[in-house]
This record gives C-alpha cells, sequence and structure tokens, in this order.
C-alpha cells in the first residue's frame, strides 16, 4: 500500500516523459502527427478551461484566437521559404504586385516567435475589456463571442487579396530551419516541442488557479456580485484570465497548423469553437488534466469513428453534448475524483469501506472488545 | 428616387425574413431566458415540411391543391416544428432551466443530432429509430416493479436503453440489406422547393419591381408579428405566459401552472422556426446546414432589440436587414455618386454580402458598449443589476 512518496510525485512524469521519448519511434508518422495535433489542441482546450470551467464565461470564439496564432505561423511560413523579393505564390492569382504592409514584419522569426501569442493575447484583452466593462455576462457574453467569431471569418473569408480567403495558407511545403516542415524528422521534432508545451501550459494554468488569483476566479464563477461587494473587481480579473486564454489559443493555432500542413478560415467556423468546449466539458470541467484529456481523447475518437462511419459522428457528438450537460456535469475527470468508481461498485454491491483509525485496527484489546459486542449481539443480549 | 424606394424595399424583405426566423426565438429567449441553438434547426423542419407537402401535392388525387401548397405547409410547418420543440422541452430542457450555459450546450447537441438525422434517415433507419424508442420507453414497463427500486436500477435502465439502441441498430441493417429501403428519403444534398407560379411573377409599383414572393413573405411576417402581438397581449395564456416571465414563483402562488407555460411557450417559439423555414424556401435552396446560416443573425436581433420587447425584435430587425442590404449592395454608391474618393473605397471595401456582415456585427458590439440591455431594455426590479 505504501508506495514511495518519490514514486507517487514523480511517477507520472517518469511515464510522461518515457511515452514522448518512445512514442515517435513506435507510431507510425500519420498516427504521431495526429497525436501532435490533439496534443496541440489540449492547449486551446487549457485555455477553455481556465475561462469557462474555472471562471464560469462560456467563450464560443475561442477559434478566433486560435486562428490568429495559426495565420501568425502560416504568414511567417510562406515568407521564409522565399528568396528575398518574392512574393508568395497566391499573391500572383489576384494581381497583387506588392507584399500588404502588414505581412512585412511576419518575415522575420524572431517577431513571429513572439507575434502567435501575443497578437491573439491583445485582441482577446481588448474584447474582453469592451464586454466585461459593461457587466455583460452568461448567455449575452456567449452569444457576442460567437458574433465576433462570425465577423473574423467572415473577414477572412472574404479577404483573398490580403490573405488568401478561403483557401488559407499552406505550410507544410514551407522550409522552416532549413528543413520541410512536411517532413518526417520536423514532424518528430514538432511533437516534442508539442509535448513540451502542452506542459508549460498546463504548469501555468495550475500556478494561476492555485493561490489567491484562482481562488479570485471560482468567486467570480460562483458568486460574482458577492466577490465585487467585497471590494474586488471582478473586470480586471476577468479581463486578464481571458487574454491569458487568448494567448494559449494562439499557441495552440500555431502548433497545430504546423502539424496539420495548412491554415483556413475554417479555423473560425462556428462548430469548432463549440467543439473545444464539449472538449473540455466530457474531459471535466475545472480540471486541468480533464482539458488536455477531454481534446486528445474526443479528437482522436472523432478520427478514428470518421474513418470507418462518418454519418454516425454527428450522432455520438451530439449524444455527447447532451450526456456531459445531463449525467456527468463535472466531465470524467471530476467524476472519477469525486468517487464515481465507488459509487458504481456501490450500485452492484460492494461497499465502499470507510476510512477508519488504523491504530485502533491494530489494537488487540480493542479487536477482542468489538468481537464480544458482535457475539452478544447475535446470542439477542444488550452490549 | 427609384433607387431609394428598390433599395428600401430589398432591405424590408430581407429584414422580414430575419423577423419572422427571430420571433419565435424572441419568444423562447426572450420571454423564458432560454438559448435554444437548435432553433435553426426547426427552421429547417418547417423548410423541410414545405418540401414533403410540395411533393405530396404534386401528383396523386391532390393535385388541384398544387397551386396553394405554400399556404397549407404554413399551419403543418407550425405543427411539425411546434411538436419537435415540444419534446426537446419535455425531455432535455426542462431539467436544465435556471442552467442556460448548459442549455446552450444541450441544445447545440440537439442541433446536430437533427442535422445528421435528415441527412441520413431512411425508412431502415426509421423502422430502427421506431424500434429502439418503443423499446427504450417499454422495457421498464414489462421489468418486475421490485427491479426499479434497487440501488442498481440506473445501470438496469441503462442497460435496457442499450439493449434498445443495439436492437434498433441491427433491425436497421437487416432493413438496410434492401435497397428500397435503404435510400434516404433527403440525403445530404440542398433540396428544391420551386415557388408556384402565382410567387413568381412581380408587381410593378411607383418604378420599383416587386417580386411577389418577397411580398408574400413580408405579408407572412406581418400577420405572424400580429398574431404574436395579439396572443401575448391579449389571450388568457398570453397573459399567463407574461405573469410567469415577470415573475415565476408568485405567478405559480397564483395558481399559473407555470408548467404548462413553459411548454406552451416553447411550442408558439418552435412553431414560429418552423413558418420561417416556410418562407426561407422562397428565397433559394434549402439544405440540412442552412439552421446555422440564420442562428447568430437571430441571437443579435434579439440582444440588439433587447429581451423580452416584440418591438425592439421588430426595430432590430428591419434595421439589420435593411442596413446588411444597403451595405452589401454598395446602394450607398448608387445613391451619392459624388461621394469623397476616399470613403468611396472603404463602401466599396465592405460592398459584399460577408465583409457588410462584418460591418453590420461591429457595429451592434460597438452600440451594446453604450446600451448593454439593446434598443428597448426591460425595466424594473426584476432585471439583474
Amino acid at each position: 500500500m505504501d508506495r514511495p512518496s518519490w514514486l507517487r510525485r514523480f511517477g507520472p512524469w517518469i511515464l510522461i516523459m518515457a511515452a514522448a521519448i518512445i512514442l515517435p519511434f513506435v507510431l507510425p508518422p500519420f498516427r504521431l502527427n495526429l497525436l501532435g495535433r490533439f496534443l496541440a489542441l489540449g492547449i486551446v482546450a487549457l485555455g477553455v478551461d481556465l475561462i469557462w470551467g474555472y471562471t464560469g464565461l462560456l467563450s464560443l470564439g475561442q477559434g478566433i484566437f486560435f486562428a490568429l496564432g495559426a495565420y501568425a505561423i502560416g504568414m511567417h511560413l510562406q515568407l521564409s521559404s522565399l528568396d528575398s523579393g518574392q512574393l508568395p505564390e497566391f499573391f500572383g492569382l489576384y494581381g497583387v504586385k506588392e507584399l500588404p504592409a502588414f505581412w512585412q514584419p511576419f518575415s522575420s522569426a524572431f517577431f513571429t516567435l513572439f507575434a502567435i501569442w501575443i497578437i491573439p493575447a491583445l485582441v482577446a484583452g481588448l474584447l474582453g475589456f469592451l464586454v466585461f466593462r459593461n457587466r455583460i455576462k452568461g448567455v449575452y457574453f456567449s452569444i457576442l463571442t460567437q458574433a465576433a467569431l462570425l465577423v473574423f471569418f467572415n473577414f477572412f473569408n472574404g479577404q483573398q487579396k490580403l490573405i488568401n480567403g478561403t483557401n488559407g495558407l499552406k505550410t507544410d511545403t514551407a522550409l522552416f530551419l532549413g528543413q520541410m516542415v512536411g517532413s518526417d524528422s520536423m514532424q518528430r521534432l514538432l511533437f516534442w516541442i508539442t509535448v513540451v508545451l502542452v506542459i508549460g501550459a498546463w504548469l501555468l494554468c495550475r500556478w494561476l488557479t492555485r493561490g489567491r488569483f484562482g481562488d479570485a476566479l471560482i468567486a467570480i464563477r460562483d458568486d460574482e456580485s458577492r466577490l465585487r461587494f467585497s471590494g474586488h473587481n471582478p473586470t480586471a480579473y476577468k479581463t486578464l484570465v481571458f487574454t491569458v486564454a487568448g494567448a494559449l489559443a494562439g499557441i495552440s493555432g500555431a502548433l497545430y497548423t504546423v502539424q496539420s500542413g495548412i491554415v483556413s478560415p475554417q479555423f473560425m467556423a462556428v462548430p469548432f469553437s463549440i467543439e473545444m468546449v464539449i472538449w473540455v466539458a466530457v474531459g471535466g470541467r475545472g480540471t486541468l488534466l480533464g482539458a488536455v484529456l477531454g481534446a486528445v481523447l474526443i479528437n482522436y475518437a472523432k478520427s478514428l469513428i470518421s474513418e470507418q462511419l462518418p454519418e454516425t459522428w454527428l450522432f455520438i457528438q451530439g449524444a455527447l453534448f447532451l450526456l456531459v450537460v445531463t449525467a456527468l456535469p463535472d466531465g470524467v475527470v471530476g467524476w472519477w475524483r469525486q468517487g464515481g468508481p465507488k459509487r458504481l461498485a456501490a450500485m452492484v454491491g460492494i461497499p465502499p469501506t470507510a476510512a477508519t483509525y488504523p491504530s485502533l485496527d491494530g489494537d488487540g484489546a480493542q479487536q477482542a472488545d468489538k468481537k464480544a459486542i458482535a457475539a452478544k449481539l447475535e446470542s439477542g443480549g444488550t452490549p | 428616387m427609384t433607387s431609394l424606394l428598390d433599395t428600401l424595399f430589398n432591405g424590408l424583405a430581407i429584414g422580414s425574413v430575419l423577423m419572422l426566423a427571430a420571433l419565435g426565438l424572441a419568444v423562447v429567449f426572450g420571454l423564458m431566458g432560454v438559448i435554444n441553438m437548435a432553433h435553426g434547426e426547426l427552421m429547417m423542419l418547417g423548410a423541410y415540411t414545405t418540401y414533403v407537402v410540395q411533393n405530396l401535392l404534386k401528383t396523386g388525387p391532390l393535385q388541384a391543391l398544387f397551386p396553394a401548397y405554400i399556404l397549407i405547409a404554413i399551419p403543418l410547418a407550425f405543427l411539425v416544428s411546434g411538436l419537435a420543440g415540444l419534446v426537446l422541452e419535455k425531455t432535455v430542457i426542462r431539467r436544465l432551466y435556471g442552467r442556460p450555459l448548459e442549455t446552450l450546450l444541450a441544445t447545440w447537441g440537439v442541433s446536430l443530432i437533427l442535422q445528421q438525422l435528415v441527412r441520413s434517415v431512411s425508412t431502415a433507419f426509421f423502422i430502427g429509430l421506431v424500434l429502439a424508442l418503443v423499446l427504450g420507453l417499454g422495457l421498464p414497463r414489462f421489468l418486475p416493479a421490485a427491479w426499479l427500486r434497487q440501488r442498481w436500477s440506473p445501470l438496469l435502465k441503462l442497460g435496457s436503453w442499450l439493449l434498445a439502441g443495439g436492437l434498433g441498430i441491427a433491425l436497421a441493417a437487416l432493413a438496410g440489406q434492401t435497397r428500397q429501403l435503404r435510400l434516404p428519403w433527403f440525403s445530404a444534398r440542398n433540396i428544391e422547393v420551386t415557388a408556384p407560379q402565382w410567387l413568381r411573377g412581380s408587381i410593378e409599383v411607383a418604378g420599383v419591381t416587386m417580386p411577389t414572393g418577397r411580398l408574400f413573405i413580408i405579408a407572412l411576417t406581418a400577420l405572424s408579428l400580429i398574431a404574436v402581438h395579439w396572443f401575448l397581449q391579449k389571450s388568457v395564456w398570453g397573459i399567463r405566459i407574461r405573469a410567469v416571465t415577470q415573475n415565476r414563483s408568485m405567478s405559480s402562488c397564483l395558481g399559473i401552472p407555470t408548467d404548462k407555460v413553459d411548454a406552451l411557450s416553447f411550442l408558439v417559439g418552435s412553431g414560429l422556426a418552423g413558418v420561417a423555414g416556410v418562407a426561407v424556401t422562397l428565397l433559394g435552396s434549402v439544405g440540412p446546414n442552412m439552421g446555422g446560416n440564420y442562428i447568430v443573425d437571430c441571437f443579435m436581433v434579439v440582444v440588439l432589440g433587447g429581451v423580452g420587447k416584440l418591438l425592439g425584435t421588430v426595430v432590430a430587425a428591419l434595421g439589420i436587414g435593411i442596413l446588411s442590404y444597403v451595405l452589401g449592395s454598395g446602394s450607398l454608391l448608387l445613391l451619392w455618386p459624388q461621394m469623397p474618393a476616399a470613403l468611396n473605397s472603404l463602401i466599396t471595401f465592405f460592398a459584399t454580402t460577408s465583409m457588410a456582415k462584418v460591418l453590420v456585427f461591429m457595429l451592434i458590439v460597438a452600440f451594446l458598449q453604450f446600451r448593454p440591455a439593446g434598443l428597448f431594455p426591460q425595466k424594473g426590479r426584476m432585471v439583474e443589476a
């Protein structure tokens, strides 16, 4: 029973490290690529968990920030594989002779490295500030974020001359560090980068949700008015957490793009942003592990089912939404942590063992007393 | 002058479709505070009802009624969508009152299921579905009553549903062996609804060509608006609905059956979505994905108009409709040819349907900065600060 404490503490980490090192050599490249993509989606799920699971703000517009990060890296990769003075190919189709001004800075890798998360964070901060300042909350917030998503979607979809509209930007044939982004060795490297960043994002979220900041977030979720009346300013907390979630979404989008090989306005489609919520809901809202697990598992299930029986996936997804909302409000991880398996065992007749005092169990005299009392009761007497 | 009237007429037509679609949502969301993401799919059911009515009347003994099929479709669509909404309320939404975010997610799930349902429903599928539902609902009745009071009875119920579902799928697969039964009823393609002859012409008034189809939509919207207004203001149940909206617990104390009121408002709201679906068939082809095109616009109308006021919905829908038509068609350039070059290029930039939407939504978000509760906010102490 007594595991050494170091094993309990570091065991999971050792397992994760081992898996991360071994998997790229075990899985076929296609599956590895899928796993890397879904882990990247785990980062955006962590952001959704921060704002929805902890703070109670259901954003249906995380796709905006995801796509902004994705477009940032996409634009850089379009430029990085060109000689100076050349234009990305698609510009020729629309008769554009000169690189638009906002493309210029993305030729620098250093700038792009920051743009990936700072641009989404700034947009999220601005949008969040405008919305939260007016105390717009609950479903109104959800609807407004969805409307904002549609604004960005229509804009990116309609602007062929600026960012190639519906077709999006392809990244898999681009050169990065002298190698093709779509090549196997590059994908392996990207997988490791993804794993490291998922762990980093998880640690960041854990640090944020523990301690006073996390308490404030949960207070906003449970009773915002009370927090305000006790002298705190919920607007600042909400804006900050929304910004962090935006930055996480941007990083996630960039990682997803380099592994999927294309960025297109479909990243801002309405259903995709709602799917992000269902990953968190199934994994377990308010549990960070649940967010990552939910993103990976649901997407894996989606790709497996879509390969075999494509027409059933929407039924399954719809049923998942209904099931999670009505039967599993805390998701799988939340159900597990709140003693779900024990309750299930109790249903089939295995009662849970209550915690006792080990010193009493080991004490011979006590046990003898207990036996004597039981024997008396059995023979019909009073103890 | 003519071009101004022309622009106004077309904007009015777009606005009235939006209004008709948002009217049901205004009842459901505005009065009950329930976010129904499946509203667009209820519209789709209305559109598919129109399609079925059209095909039934095209041939057969009732062929004489074909020119009027759209008039027959309106009440039927109201019924079909209304009943679907009623089932939705009784099974899902009822459990989630007071938890709006969860309702949003659950109804999104329902919308996905409805979309795929119209894509893949075939006779075999339908038989399997009916068997699964009958077995799932009926099995517990055949079990000994004592079994249903055990600790493990939730597992038993789960097991019986799984069994029912499995048998349903098996039957559907078996029936699917026959090609006739496997053929989907609608398939994933868009369906074609042809407007009857009398809705395909146009009338010319003061130099403006008005297609009769659009006039019909405007008239239908006006009629629905009057009917809803009358229902909410004058009828007994309408007054009950408004009472529950204002103060649920007090209404309940005074003997108003709040359960029935909820179900009724949901039925009316969903039925109106069905009527909107009929109107949409006159504008173009409709398919399983059509719901998504309308749902966000409808919510914007309700949010902009202010929750709980029909007048707000009317003004917001017409405003959004006219504004997006004026911007999207670039009519401003025709009306005012000598405008400054900077403004001209700005307007040209936004002169497509999708870019007009970008601008209109940005304007709405900006407007909500100044009036967060919409155009006509509800006053009173019940409104949350």
